[in-house]
């Protein structure tokens, strides 16, 4: 059996279908999972992401180390509680991982990486760390971390906080966090809805997750959670992205602070990659006609051939979606080799969708 | 436990089968619907089309996986549920009812004799478990 959650009976009592992900025994679905997508885009769900990996980073080097270590840049974070997306590079620019950085105070950054990645990154950390002596990495074992997701997300995670609490909360903008007594609360999150990202110090989960169902709140599962993000254009390491493959071919160009004279792991890599020209880019395909873009099917373009990365059915456009890798510059119409026929699909702008309502 | 109705005869792929003189309604079963989770695309094969037992006929799609479903009997297709083109979900909810695939014309009804019985597939579904 794999490693449980602190939230392990609440799943079974909301009789979640449990399936192994990366080593942790985690809820696939509670019932259905098209049902618990609709919810997150229509109202508020919330999933058990106690599993991710949460490293705090303290010392007067934390913030060189960090800006080191990853190819976005931490100057960026000037306001406290503010929170920056990146990805971390090996020196060949391939994509070790991706992550949220919060910057928390002075000499204090708390980075939430993937669980999968969870063994390498922490061997990552340390190594580049080498120059790095006044730091310290603390990886964060005793807290479990409830996302809660959708439009009415806010007004229900809201209700479970007393009054002088909420006021906080409200004055959250997104992408920033803050400490709320023993909770640490940031309005982020992976499925293209607002809501909030709760973390807390293991043995208070069962309560805040009972607080939730009480508020109205759904427990959704990790098939939700994958469509929801693919339909909000949101990569996911390991699939859209490895070691293997740049930011650069991988739709994370956005991602890259790499036009000052900062040095960072994998930098050189990314700009000698520009200077040859970028190959491949990463798109969004809708699908004509019936079927279902899997990953790794082929993408027959005029340019040459390229892979789905990530192919699943979109339940908001009723349609199958898919992020995949194909030559620069293609544009237009594709096909996508699928069961031994050719379906026809089309070259799209991602986000799928956008605030519950169809992009495309 | 998924539900495993014992009037019915199945494969251990787990198709189901209904007869009724000599024709056969197919779907498959509540265990088949459990492990695909939510359905969003079925192929029903066309109506007048020739299939021979074993022949795969139907593919269900769910948002998870595409599955092959396979002809329990030989025979010619004379009708198939054209409401799950719009409703594949309709097989989630009543897998042994409204979820029902196609019918076929059986050219040897004896060829039912070959199928698990309800208790025989309940014992595929638990070993293979």
């Amino acid at each position: 059996m794999g490693k449980k959650t602190p939230l392990h009976q609440s799943h079974q009592d909301a009789s979640a279908k449990m399936v192994d992900f990366a080593g942790w025994e985690m809820p696939i679905h509670y019932g259905s999972q098209i049902t618990e997508h609709e919810i997150v885009r229509t109202d508020a769900g919330m999933f058990d992401v106690s599993h991710m990996t949460i490293v705090d980073v303290k010392g007067k080097d934390a913030r060189p180390y960090l800006r080191f270590l990853l190819a976005n840049d931490i100057a960026k974070l000037q306001v406290q509680g503010k929170a920056l997306y990146s990805c971390m590079l090996n020196e060949n620019g391939g994509v070790v991982d991706d992550l949220i950085v919060y910057f928390m105070e002075d000499n204090f950054y708390r980075v939430i990486i993937n669980s999968a990645t969870r063994d390498n990154d922490i061997a990552w950390l340390n190594r580049q760390s080498a120059n790095f002596p006044e730091m310290t990495l603390n990886e964060r074992d005793d807290f479990a971390m409830i996302a809660v997701q959708g439009p009415n997300a806010r007004d229900k995670v809201l209700s479970i906080f007393s009054e002088n609490q909420r006021s906080q909360i409200e004055a959250l903008n997104r992408f920033m966090a803050t400490d709320i007594g023993d909770y640490f609360v940031a309005r982020t999150g992976y499925t293209g809805e607002d809501g909030f990202e709760i973390l807390m110090p293991e043995g208070m989960e069962s309560n805040c997750w009972k607080q939730l169902l009480d508020a109205g709140v759904k427990p959704c599962g990790l098939g939700a959670r994958d469509t929801l993000r693919l339909e909000a254009g949101m990569s996911l390491y390991g699939t859209d992205m490895d070691e293997t493959t740049s930011p650069l071919i991988s739709g994370l160009g956005w991602t890259l602070a790499i036009s000052d004279d900062r040095d960072f792991v994998g930098k050189q890599a990314l700009l000698d990659e520009q200077q040859r020209g970028v190959e491949q880019q990463l798109v969004g395909l809708v699908l004509k006609g019936r079927g279902v873009l899997r990953n790794h099917l082929k993408v027959i373009t005029p340019g040459g051939d390229g892979e789905i990365t990530s192919g699943s059915f979109s339940p908001t456009l009723g349609k199958s979606i898919a992020l995949a890798r194909i030559p620069a510059g293609i544009a237009g119409e594709v096909e996508v080799e699928v069961r031994n026929k050719r379906l026809k699909a089309d070259i799209v702008k991602i986000p799928f969708v956008r605030q519950g309502k169809p992009n495309i | 436990m998924s539900n495993v109705p014992s009037e019915l005869k199945f494969l251990s792929s787990h198709e189901w089968v209904s007869v009724d003189g000599d024709v056969a309604t197919v779907g498959v079963s509540d265990h088949a619907q459990e492990l695909l989770g939510d359905l969003v695309f079925v192929e029903l094969p066309e109506v007048g089309a020739t299939v021979s037992a074993g022949d795969s006929v139907a593919v269900i799609e769910s948002v998870k996986a595409a599955s092959d479903t396979y002809a329990p009997v030989s025979g010619e297709i004379v009708e198939v549920n054209e409401e799950l083109e719009d409703s594949p979900e309709r097989i989630n909810d009543d897998p042994y009812g409204d979820g029902w695939m196609y019918r076929v014309k059986m050219d040897d009804a004896a060829e039912v004799n070959d199928l698990l019985g309800a208790d025989d597939y309940s014992n595929s579904i638990e070993d293979g478990e």
